[in-house]
């Protein structure tokens, strides 16, 4: 079973008078346990084809299927319901909550999901062991640098393991050290947990670690190859 | 605190500290002015309602049942002296006191004007009224003396006599025989209630009983309370007392002075006004505070959504941060409130002035506020709803946010 399935998705944007392609009749399919990397210019639609993956943004026409379930037809409450429990999220610039610690900010995500408090402090605990912070748990984000920062904001995404995660330029505001740093932990947990990622990136360096690059322009995929 | 979204609410109170000291500031100050007002309002409401009672009608009187709609000189009490003794035996009370009443017209030797004229027992009529006290020239009545009287200071200004001087009154009795009687002028009074001093006259009772031939007969058994609180239960007691005494009513205070409850209501109408302003006052602090918020924390509420939570769990968050600033506004209001009250409730307090008003008309010379529960959170439990619903328009805000525009927000 393939964990997405896009088919034919269009979506345009209204600036003023113009009308902006960004996603134009789509059609893309990802298996379970793909390492996948969006490539592209800016406005190309990485962002926009990410968002309609993860039910952040509703396509103007097309489906959108993950697993059996049909999303881009969810109401909001059912989407919300979908991203809590199967797709974990890593945004550009790290999108932490800033009054929590990060060992709170990963339990968040957990609480929400019904959790115990008991088990969410041992899965918190291990997970940002796992990525590299062990007693940086009680640091707010403000403590942490760019490249800590992202790290924390992985393990919120992966501590629940979620069947997919959409990182959106997770390394655009992080140095080169940082950045290989993120992948190699990306795929390692690709690797070791079987979880889906897809990543939209315009960094070569990134690129690299995809084993599937898919190349976009004007909304189309213009490339699609398995490295 | 195990629960994180606790955590949360209370560290993001905290983000603009200074504004959430503002918005508690303001709970803190209303909380404790209405706690003090309240209380303070409460305590004059008791004063009001004793001194008011305690200068003429008392707490409770026993009638007979067609006086109080008709108080005619027919609707008597029999034996009333007995009653009232035995009265004073069984409740082990002493602040009872009989008395009867009638309509004459008096006369001096310039002017004639019409009185009501009360037939009292002079030894137990101060432990009732505080009339005896007011007495402000001569003196009040004496028990074995007869053929005295005492009045009001504007019918003695009226009428043109001094303490000495004679009058004649003249009325009806009990048989619709002619009563009248040559009474000496002992005591002039000034009780500051102008009807008491314009028309109001006293008598020993057995005189009044002997002239308007009453034949042992009055018209009411006068009950003073030592609190008010003591009223209901005393009229419990009371009513399946007079069951066995010829089927007397006995009337509350409330049935005497039906315009003192009115003025207590109107009274209170107009500091809730007040207090509402007060109150719908904060509600917009509060309104303010959360509302910039929520527009500050736009992109961080849209994370949240883009990672699963939906718009009513943001909401509560935002009710939860209403909550706990409410709270604290409540517990230090109330707090500051209470010690204030609690001690101004022990020493009282006057203002410039009350001390010779409270001189001249035999009044308390402090006021004290009357601390209960229901003056405590009364008012801060409206305040604290009032910042509750405020908080519901920002919450509800959330609802239109969606998670892709909300990110994006600066």
């Amino acid at each position: 079973m393939s964990a997405i399935h896009c088919h034919q998705l269009c979506k345009t944007f209204k600036q003023g008078d113009e009308i902006i392609t960004g996603l134009d009749h789509v059609d893309l399919t990802i298996e379970t346990g793909e390492f996948v990397c969006l490539s592209g210019p800016s406005g190309s639609g990485k962002t926009t084809l990410l968002n309609a993956i993860g039910g952040l943004d509703t396509p103007d026409s097309g489906e959108i299927h993950m697993g059996d379930i049909r999303i881009d037809q969810l109401e909001r409450g059912a989407l919300a319901d979908m991203r809590l429990r199967h797709i974990g999220f890593v945004f550009q610039a790290y999108n932490l909550i800033p009054v929590l610690s990060a060992q709170e900010n990963v339990e968040f995500v957990m609480q929400v999901q019904g959790v115990s408090a008991q088990e969410r402090a041992r899965k918190a605990r291990e997970i940002l062991q796992e990525v590299g912070l062990e007693g940086m748990e009680d640091r707010r984000p403000a403590q942490l640098s760019g490249g800590q920062q992202q790290r924390v904001a992985v393990a919120r995404a992966i501590v629940s393991h979620p069947d997919l995660v959409l990182a959106d330029e997770p390394t655009a505001n992080l140095d080169s050290v940082a950045s290989a740093h993120l992948m190699g932990l990306f795929a390692s947990l690709n690797e070791h947990h079987r979880i889906t990622f897809v990543i939209s990136t315009h960094d070569k360096r990134v690129m690299g670690y995809a084993r599937r690059l898919i190349g976009m322009r004007d909304g189309k995929i213009i490339s699609d190859e398995t490295q | 605190m195990k629960n994180v979204t606790l955590r949360m609410a209370w560290r993001n109170l905290w983000r603009h500290g200074k504004r959430t000291w503002l918005t508690v500031g303001a709970m803190i100050f209303s909380n404790t002015l209405l706690v003090f007002s309240i209380s303070l309002q409460f305590g004059s409401y008791d004063m009001m309602i004793n001194n008011s009672l305690q200068a003429f009608s008392g707490h409770i009187q026993l009638q007979h049942p067609r006086y109080l709609k008709q108080p005619k000189m027919r609707y008597a009490v029999p034996a009333i002296n007995a009653r009232a003794q035995g009265l004073r035996e069984q409740l082990g009370m002493s602040a009872i006191s009989a008395r009867a009443t009638g309509f004459a017209l008096a006369s001096s030797e310039e002017r004639s004007y019409g009185l009501q004229i009360i037939g009292v027992d002079a030894n137990h009529e101060p432990l009732v009224s505080t009339l005896p006290g007011l007495v402000k020239r001569g003196r009040y009545l004496q028990a074995e003396a007869v053929e005295e009287i005492v009045i009001g200071s504007v019918l003695a200004r009226n009428l043109k006599v001094e303490i000495g001087d004679e009058l004649t009154f003249i009325g009806s009795g009990f048989d619709d025989s002619f009563a009248a009687g040559v009474v000496r002028v002992v005591g002039i009074f000034e009780s500051g209630i102008s009807d008491l001093d314009r028309s109001m006259a006293q008598v020993n009772l057995g005189y009044f009983q002997d002239v308007f031939a009453m034949q042992g007969q009055g018209h009411s058994i006068v009950i003073r309370a030592r609190h008010i609180e003591d009223v209901d239960p005393l009229m419990s007691s009371l009513s399946i007392t007079t069951a066995n005494l010829d089927n007397l009513a006995v009337r509350h205070w409330d049935e005497l002075q039906p315009g003192l409850r009115q003025a207590i209501q109107a009274d209170m109408t107009s500091a809730w006004f007040m207090y509402i302003v007060l109150i719908v006052l904060v509600a917009f602090s509060v309104l303010n505070t959360q509302l910039m918020s929520v527009l500050e924390r736009t992109r961080e509420f849209g994370t949240m959504m883009a990672l699963g939570l939906k718009p009513a769990r943001l909401a509560r968050l935002i009710m939860l941060e209403t909550g706990l600033m409410t709270g604290l506004g409540l517990i230090i209001g109330i707090g500051i409130g209470a010690l204030l009250t609690g001690y101004l409730s022990v020493v009282g307090f006057s203002y410039p002035g009350m001390a010779e008003m409270a001189d001249k008309f035999n009044l308390p010379d402090h006021m004290y506020p009357t601390i209960s529960t229901l003056s405590l959170i009364l008012g801060p439990g409206i305040v604290a709803l009032g910042s509750l619903l405020a908080a519901i328009y920002p919450a509800l805000r959330l609802n239109r946010l969606r998670p892709i525009e909300a990110m994006r927000a600066v």
